[in-house]
């Protein structure tokens, strides 16, 4: 048999980061621009994207880059995407990373008003489910009863359903992701890139400090989040159309959960909630994307 | 061409000459005839820009500072509350070098709630790096937009186009609107430096060492000290092609004067009916009228009131805790000077209160009487 050359993805991101030791926002950043591709300009935001871009005068992206501020991704985005436009140059696409602060919190606004005027961008919510850049302190993406250095006894408030807030703007295009799943990352990466108008990835980014895993650990710990349907992995088209990517194998959410630190405190009374209200997402969640399919 | 039109209006006229190509904005009175006078021409197709309807200022600054570093001229408009939301941006908008054009409606900042003119919002953006010009007239404002590009993409820094909520924005004056020939003549396409080119990679705005953030702010003020020069240089070539001009500040009979007022913006055309009629009446009164205030001309405003021994500041906000902010920074540029100068600070015409001749002729004669100066203002109201 003639040996097969196997051809690799070209690296947008060099080697080299500054991001803490099995990051799953550094990884998720190098699947999402390698799937992307060049040529592209990236805006990142105060985050953990932003110090894994580099201090001056080194530059881990080799794309244009911009650092913005925190609240403004999306405006950001926008703006360079508009002037990329009048200057027929339009053909090249504009990303944003922002974490979840930056998305869930802050920037919620701003990224509201361009996903309504349909701003043309790929906007990537690199979701660590807490302000991992600054310590580790609670966000409304983190999850429920997790610890934090805010939330010292547990977050007591849900993860707000950012998804479903995307979805209300009618936006093209809406979908989950996880560093687990490369293959369905990249693929989402370049249908969002066939699409103009406001394209949303929440991309699941573990982050081993924040969360308290192993090093070695972060895909495992995304995948399990996927295959106890805690994070399932859908599309939204047009913010009507609903399809479910993966089915999951439905393993209990202690699967996920028992890998972190954050969540060691938990009884059985918050697992058995923490069960309960992932399940009802999840049947919520077939439903529609059946209702979508038949 | 002559038109009779507002302040607000008259802007517009400037931004759809300058060959402007994005324009993001958000409502907030009184600045909003100005968005919509823009919006109407992209509808027609006049405006030969796009609009971007921001959810809200803050946003409307991103954009355009965005734009402005991807190489496109971009302008936008605020007030007031919108103004003090943008500040970050603001900062952000200098420290990148991005030449956006502003223009900014003086009114009140809350609370208490009011809609007149009042320019703390204005001043309060001192420390933020951008050319600040300040308005007389409707005129004024419609050049001052115009010279405005010219300047900010000279020296690549942001440059806010200052005018009076209601007296300039909303009040109706005939202006010369410029032939769109003779403002292509005045300014060329947009040419500045486009930092998001795919073929040439680089890193906008990184993190940065304590030294190397010296560093820029030191080349960010003497951008500043270099456009001083520009200002005046613009306002040369201005004065060739359309036949006039109004420099970094504008003085007229200082010489032997008893004492100079100082004014800005529409107080300043005021001051030139009260004073007219105080000479008649035989005093020895000149007039200076401070335009640019950052960067702050201090080394002309030396030259012209070196010799003069009483001077008097006349103002339309104040820095609570302090006095006029305009006092303040004349005081500052004249304490190194060799002659002994008794400066007086008269607070007056805020919230949009009325300033009429009389009033001004109030202030000059306060101002001739005082035995010393004091150290704070002196507020002067209407009627009183
Ligand atoms: S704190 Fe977490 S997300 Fe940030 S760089 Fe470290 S591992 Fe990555």
């Amino acid at each position: 048999m003639e040996a097969q050359e196997i051809m690799r993805p070209e690296e947008v991101m060099r080697s080299g980061h500054s991001a803490c030791p099995g990051c799953g926002v550094a990884m998720g950043m190098r699947m999402v621009l390698r799937a992307l591709g060049r040529p592209a300009v990236v805006v990142v935001v105060p985050s953990c994207s932003a110090v894994i871009s580099g201090p001056f005068p080194y530059a881990t992206l080799d794309v244009p880059m911009f650092h913005s501020a925190f609240e403004i991704a999306a405006p950001t985005a926008a703006g360079i995407s508009r002037a990329l436009e009048i200057q027929g140059r339009g053909d090249i696409p504009v990303l944003a990373f922002a974490g979840d602060g930056g998305t869930f919190d802050i920037g919620l606004q701003s990224l509201s008003g361009a996903a309504d005027r349909n701003e043309n961008f790929i906007y990537v919510c690199l979701d660590n489910e807490a302000y991992m850049n600054t310590g580790i302190q609670v966000s409304s993406a983190t999850p429920r009863f997790a610890w934090t250095g805010t939330s010292p006894r547990g977050n007591t408030r849900r993860k707000k359903q950012i998804m479903e807030i995307m979805a209300a703007h009618r936006i093209p295009y809406a979908a989950t992701a996880s560093i687990g799943f490369p293959e369905d990352l990249a693929a989402k990466v370049q249908k969002a890139r066939e699409i103009r108008g406001t394209r949303f990835i929440h991309l699941l980014s573990p982050c081993p400090t924040g969360w308290k895993t192993a090093e070695h650990l972060s895909p495992r710990v995304a995948r399990a989040a996927v295959e106890t349907n805690v994070f399932p992995l859908y599309e939204i088209l047009d913010g009507i159309h609903y399809t479910l990517n993966y089915q999951s194998r439905g393993l209990p959410v202690e699967t996920y959960l028992g890998l972190q630190g954050r969540f060691k405190h938990l009884g059985a009374e918050e697992l058995r909630a923490i069960q309960h209200e992932t399940d009802r997402a999840w049947e919520e969640l077939r439903r529609r994307s059946e209702k979508q399919t038949c | 061409m002559r038109k009779f039109q507002t302040g607000n209006h008259a802007v517009a006229e400037a931004v759809r000459l300058c060959r402007t190509q994005m324009v993001a904005a958000y409502p907030i009175t009184p600045q909003t005839p100005i968005y919509e006078r823009l919006s109407e021409w992209e509808a027609t197709g006049e405006l030969g820009g796009v609009m971007m309807r921001t959810e809200s200022e803050h946003s409307a600054m991103a954009a355009c500072l965005a734009a402005s570093l991807a190489g496109v001229r971009t302008f936008t408009a605020t007030s007031s509350q919108g103004l003090a939301l943008m500040h970050e941006m603001l900062h952000f908008a200098s420290g990148c070098r991005a030449p956006v054009v502003m223009v900014n409606v003086n009114r009140t900042l809350a609370g208490p709630w009011a809609f007149w003119s009042d320019q703390t919002d204005s001043l309060a953006q001192r420390d933020t790096g951008w050319i600040q010009i300040y308005c007389e007239n409707n005129q004024e404002a419609l050049d001052s937009v115009i010279q405005a590009f010219r300047i900010a993409e000279k020296v690549l820094l942001p440059c806010m186009v200052v005018i009076e909520g209601h007296f300039i924005s909303h009040f109706m004056e005939p202006v010369e609107v410029p032939e769109q020939g003779l403002v292509d003549r005045f300014l060329p396409p947009v040419d500045i430096p486009r930092r998001f080119d795919p073929d040439k990679p680089g890193y906008a705005v990184p993190t940065v060492t304590q030294k190397q953030f010296m560093e820029y702010r030191r080349l960010g003020q003497e951008a500043m000290e270099y456009a001083l020069e520009v200002v005046e240089e613009v306002d040369r070539e201005f004065v060739e092609v359309f036949g006039r001009g109004y420099g970094l500040i504008e003085a007229e009979g200082i010489d032997g004067a008893d004492l100079v007022l100082v004014t800005t913006a529409t107080v300043t055309s005021t001051a030139r009916v009260a004073l007219a009629r105080l000479r008649e009446k035989g005093y020895r009164i000149g007039l200076l009228k401070i335009r640019v205030f950052r960067p702050f001309p201090a080394r002309v405003l030396r030259d012209v009131l070196d010799r003069v021994s009483r001077i008097a500041v006349i103002e339309r906000n104040i820095s609570l805790g302090r006095e006029g902010i305009f006092c303040s920074e004349l005081k500052a540029a004249l304490i190194n000077s060799p002659f002994p100068h008794q400066v007086q600070g008269y607070v007056a015409g805020i919230g949009g209160s009325n300033v009429d001749p009389e009033l001004i002729e109030r202030v000059v004669m306060d101002a001739l009487e005082r035995k010393e100066a004091t150290d704070g203002p002196i507020w002067m109201a209407e009627g009183e």
